[in-house]
């Protein structure tokens, strides 16, 4: 058969995806090492690759040594879950318009839409910062929660327009002929047929979210209280005597949330993202 | 649509419905315009307005042309740009030319397989900065573990801090830039060789071509739409990436990483000169708009030419 390896090929595929995952999980690797490894150890020289009294006492000593952590990572699953929700609010309805109705300007405006999609936060920071001034909102969750919304809602129209055009028109007619209202259907039949297109924009959303809230907290944001992970952590960086066992051990817990989350729904989110790139 | 011949119901409702399709649209989309009109458009235009004047936390001149005339004197503005596009060129080749092998590993029909392709998503899901601090600490030079492979093969001497030095900087930052990229680009490559005709490679296998002559012949045709705009893509992300450079080095060491997006943060927000900042931010939508039509017309081209709709 065509898809038979000989053993050196089989040798070879694996030999590659062993490099390739070696790049990719690299950074996780050292990261878990320095956890385990005594402070003393970390800044031990030459190089050790080993230590013989790995321990997970940084995992447990890291809440009080590190001020705020639990904090930190509660900042931001709570940036990331008000930005999904928020987002959503928004890119439901749009997506749904998109989808299924006719009105003027309808390709040229989702077109606009997608061209926001050029823009990083970094470009527009400075009537961000103004605006943000004026309306009182710096040092506040608002400022973290606002920007990242808005950089969200264009591809999650995107997607989501794509799944509402894969439910049957019927439905909706039927649900008409019945005597429904518009945002009867689109709350009762639409939504719940697109549920699992839904998940997948929302997972998008609060992944997105709570892979890109550095930029905005570290500019918008100076009270400590209120910081992300991210930018709570590597504010540490530049002070004398870090503990970096625990700073490694505090960035793996913070990032678990959202790998788990990813690991629950990767075959949905996969596929989902992936379905304008394949034309059937 | 039997039931509009005998009654009037139905008749009346569709136009109804007809008549109130735009109206419905427009506050359907309202949230998400004024968004983005707040968040985006208007802050564009703020930005425009804002590169003719000398604005700062004092207060505000309009100056005319000056941001823009200060900013091309003395050649390091210029210098700045050309970094931008090598940093860019460089971590986009890096992206597309890993994702091609990791997705065509990742094709191969070995057992694993499935769990391979969720391994390599971790750089996409973890916040950004998270992944660097783990760059961070790699690319240490007293602790971190490729300076001490190095030293453990005899590469070098001693310890070497890969980001204290201009050079070794600049490529640590594509290294972890393509890092942050290549899962994105790897998932989409594999997804569109999934979608190619299993047809056309058991012609090519029963005509005896080799796996290198399919992979050559019908792979790469076949997936050069997603090929070009996942380029054009991750040099949009590349060229907007700032976290990844501000948390490395700052765009040091001696501003040997910094790119215009760092520059023009720099300049902005850590100088607080808000009227300079903006024009540099100005020439940087120019430049987007530009690789935009760009990406809009190659993509077309290579649609017409590789058959696509």
């Amino acid at each position: 058969m065509m898809d038979r390896y000989t053993l050196w090929q089989r040798i070879g595929i694996y030999a590659g995806i062993g490099v390739f995952l070696t790049f990719i999980l690299l950074p996780f690797f050292e990261m878990f090492m320095t956890s385990l490894k005594p402070l003393n150890h970390i800044f031990r020289s030459p190089y050790q690759f080993w230590s013989d009294d790995f321990s997970f006492d940084a995992y447990t000593r890291m809440w009080e040594r590190v001020p705020n952590l639990g904090r930190y990572i509660w900042n931001s699953i709570f940036i990331a879950t008000s930005v999904t929700i928020l987002a959503m609010i928004v890119i439901v309805p749009a997506a749904y318009a998109y989808a299924r109705l006719d009105f003027p300007f309808k390709t040229q405006s989702l077109g606009l839409f997608l061209s926001v999609n050029m823009f990083a936060g970094a470009v527009l920071l400075i009537p961000l910062y103004k605006l943000m001034r004026q309306l009182g909102l710096l040092n506040t969750y608002w400022a973290m929660i606002i920007p990242g919304v808005a950089f969200l809602i264009p591809t999650g129209i995107w997607l989501l327009r794509g799944y509402f055009e894969k439910i049957p028109k019927e439905m909706e007619e039927a649900a008409y002929m019945d005597g429904a209202s518009r945002l009867y259907t689109l709350r009762r039949v639409i939504l719940p047929l697109a549920g699992p297109g839904l998940v997948v924009v929302a997972t998008t959303v609060f992944i997105t979210a709570y892979a890109q809230q550095y930029l905005f907290a570290v500019t918008f944001n100076s009270d400590g209280k209120l910081h992300p992970l991210p930018v709570g952590l590597l504010q540490f960086i530049g002070y004398q005597n870090v503990e970096w066992n625990m700073m490694m051990a505090a960035a793996l817990t913070g990032i678990t949330p959202v790998l788990l989350v990813f690991l629950f729904l990767q075959r949905y989110l996969v596929a989902g993202l992936t379905a304008g790139a394949v034309k059937e | 649509m039997t039931l509009v011949a005998d009654g009037t119901a139905a008749p009346q409702r569709t136009r109804r419905k007809a008549l109130s399709d735009r109206a419905f649209a427009w506050i359907l989309i309202a949230p998400a315009v004024l968004f983005i009109v707040a968040i985006v458009a208007w802050p564009l235009v703020e930005t425009i307005r804002l590169s003719f004047t000398n604005a700062s936390l004092a207060g505000e001149d309009y100056v005319g042309l000056a941001n823009y005339e200060k900013l091309f004197q003395g050649g390091k503005f210029t210098e700045i740009i050309v970094r931008t596009f090598v940093w860019m060129f460089f971590s986009v080749s890096l992206k597309l030319i890993l994702g091609l092998i990791g997705a065509s590993l990742l094709m191969a029909a070995v057992p694993g397989q499935a769990l391979f392709r969720i391994l390599i998503m971790p750089p996409w899901v973890i916040p950004i900065a998270m992944g660097c601090l783990g760059w961070l600490w790699l690319f240490n030079g007293d602790f971190g573990i490729i300076s001490g492979v190095a030293q453990a093969i005899g590469l070098t001497d001693g310890p070497f801090a890969f980001l204290a030095y201009r050079n070794s900087a600049f490529w640590a930052a594509i290294v972890t830039d393509a890092w942050v990229g290549t899962p994105m680009v790897t998932l989409f490559f594999l997804a569109a060789m999934q979608g190619v005709s299993r047809d056309l490679y058991e012609a090519a296998w029963v005509d005896g071509a080799s796996r290198w002559y399919r992979f050559r012949r019908i792979t790469i045709p076949q997936i050069m739409p997603v090929i070009v705009s996942m380029a054009l893509m991750s040099a949009i992300w590349t060229f907007n990436s700032f976290e990844i450079i501000w948390i490395l080095t700052q765009g040091g060491p001696r501003g040997g990483t910094t790119t215009m997006i760092i520059d023009t943060y720099k300049v902005a927000i850590a100088n607080l000169q808000f009227g300079e900042g903006a024009a540099r931010a100005v020439i940087i939508v120019i430049m987007l708009a530009l690789f935009s039509l760009l990406y809009l017309w190659v993509l077309g081209r290579v649609n017409r030419k590789y058959g696509v709709k």
